[in-house]
């Protein structure tokens, strides 16, 4: 494994910026560059890099949707939320109509905002392309031709001319993609949620999200701490605060920055990317979780550092 | 860890020591259960006492939680006073500072709840602490 690559890092619902956000960027920017002279392109990046990121950038829109990049021809994909067009469309930009390629699909639950990307999933469409889509839940199929059913889409299922097969992974047990194992873990979430180890030449990556930790339950604890044993990176559903998620978030199926920070500590985990933003996060409010964050892990660290990011649409992690 | 209580008037002290994770908050929730009980039958207040803990972990927090439910559907009340800095940290990221009164001090939490609590209270201190 290379790098994980995120297209849709979004809980529950697409979002975008608005017009009066970015006008308000555009002020505070020009305001800070008063006096300035940019002389080039590069002066101009420069003093943009200099910016804070919910000033200059943004953690994007697009729900559930990550690229594991393997280093083999495949391309493997967690999720099929709003992030796979953008992704299918790089695809097809890399490589052309005419060139089939083969997608694997891991899917996380089916609940919308983790699979309404496949209508728009422009590889799916192409006589020549495979796409095999793996799951634990047994209504997994049903589930992806439903939303594309009349009156809900105007495409049906049907019109999708890949090569579409559905694999049934069984929980626990480890399942050879290529040069990849791959194991789904059973997580707490309305319908189930199922999460994904990923493990390929020395590295391991956890993908674990809608997912909501019984904290008094210490059997379930060991059970996740042995599932993100010394993983290189925790891509981990940290939707809500901690007081959110035990009380008016309770059995939402979500977790929280606080939990995701101690499991990982116990897991010897190297890198915890929090995910599955919520949809009522702005960018600055993300940015004071991600800061929180990181000071929480300072203030409790035990051993070795654990690095702390927040997903953004367009990050990338070199594993 | 060990959990030490006084009252005052219709205000119940508690007073952990240690840390509270996920070794330890079983004993805490055990600790809270009969002073939450008394401080909801006199609908008045639990105010921890939080000078002597050292660090608290999620299910520590939970267990904070249980107890604050617990009491305002008795329509009693609950605070934490006397954090220490780290600990006061955790509350805070954790937002459950939100959730939960804090307090410098037991004394300025049972101000809030309770005058012949605080009478109480002031009553206890030896005379140089007055």
């Amino acid at each position: 494994m290379k790098r994980i690559r995120f297209w849709g890092t979004r809980g529950s619902l697409p979002v975008a910026l608005t017009a009066a956000t970015v006008r308000q960027r555009l002020v505070a920017a020009l305001r800070g560059a008063s006096g300035r002279v940019f002389a080039s392109d590069a002066d101009a990046e420069r003093y943009v890099d200099g910016l804070a990121f919910a000033a200059a950038g943004t953690y994007g829109g697009h729900t559930s949707c990550v690229e594991i990049e393997t280093g083999g021809p495949d391309y493997v994909i967690c999720d099929l939320g709003s992030g796979v067009r953008p992704f299918g469309q790089a695809a097809l930009a890399r490589h052309g109509p005419a060139s089939p390629q083969t997608y694997h699909i891991f899917i996380s639950h089916v609940h919308w905002d983790h699979i309404m990307g496949l209508p728009f999933f422009t590889p799916a469409y192409i006589p020549g392309n495979r796409v095999r889509i793996y799951g634990s839940h047994p209504w997994l199929e049903s589930a992806l031709r439903r939303q594309q059913d009349q009156p809900s889409f105007p495409v049906d299922f049907s019109f999708l001319r890949a090569n579409i097969e559905f694999v049934h992974l069984e929980p626990g047990k480890p399942h050879a993609v290529g040069d990849m194992t791959v194991t789904s873990m059973l997580q707490r979430h309305a319908g189930d949620s199922y999460g994904y180890r990923f493990e390929a030449n020395g590295r391991s990556v956890v993908y674990t999200t809608d997912s909501e930790h019984q904290l008094a339950d210490p059997v379930e604890t060991e059970s996740f701490v042995a599932f993100f044993r010394n993983a290189d990176v925790v891509i981990f559903d940290a939707m809500y605060s901690l007081a959110d998620a035990v009380s008016i978030r309770a059995d939402w199926g979500h977790s929280s920055n606080v939990v995701g920070v101690e499991l990982c500590q116990m897991a010897g985990v190297r890198h915890l990317c929090m995910f599955h933003h919520e949809p009522a996060f702005d960018d600055q409010a993300i940015d004071a979780v991600l800061a929180d964050t990181r000071r929480l892990e300072e203030i409790t660290r035990a051993g070795n550092a654990l690095t702390i990011t927040a997903a953004y649409d367009g990050m990338e992690i070199e594993l | 860890m060990e959990t030490t209580s006084r009252q005052f008037a219709d205000v119940v002290v508690a007073a952990p020591v240690g840390r509270v994770d996920h070794q330890s908050a079983a004993q805490l929730e055990a600790a809270l259960a009969p002073l939450v009980a008394e401080a909801s039958s006199k609908k008045g207040a639990l105010v921890l006492d939080f000078s002597g803990v050292e660090y608290i972990s999620s299910v520590g927090l939970r267990v904070l939680m249980i107890a604050a439910k617990e009491l305002r559907a008795s329509s009693a009340k609950i605070a934490v006073a006397n954090l220490q800095p780290v600990v006061a940290e955790i509350l805070a990221i954790s937002r459950f500072d939100r959730v939960l009164g804090v307090f410098p001090s037991v004394r300025g939490a049972i101000e809030q709840f309770s005058a012949a609590a605080l009478a109480a209270f002031d009553a206890a201190q030896p005379p140089s602490a007055r």
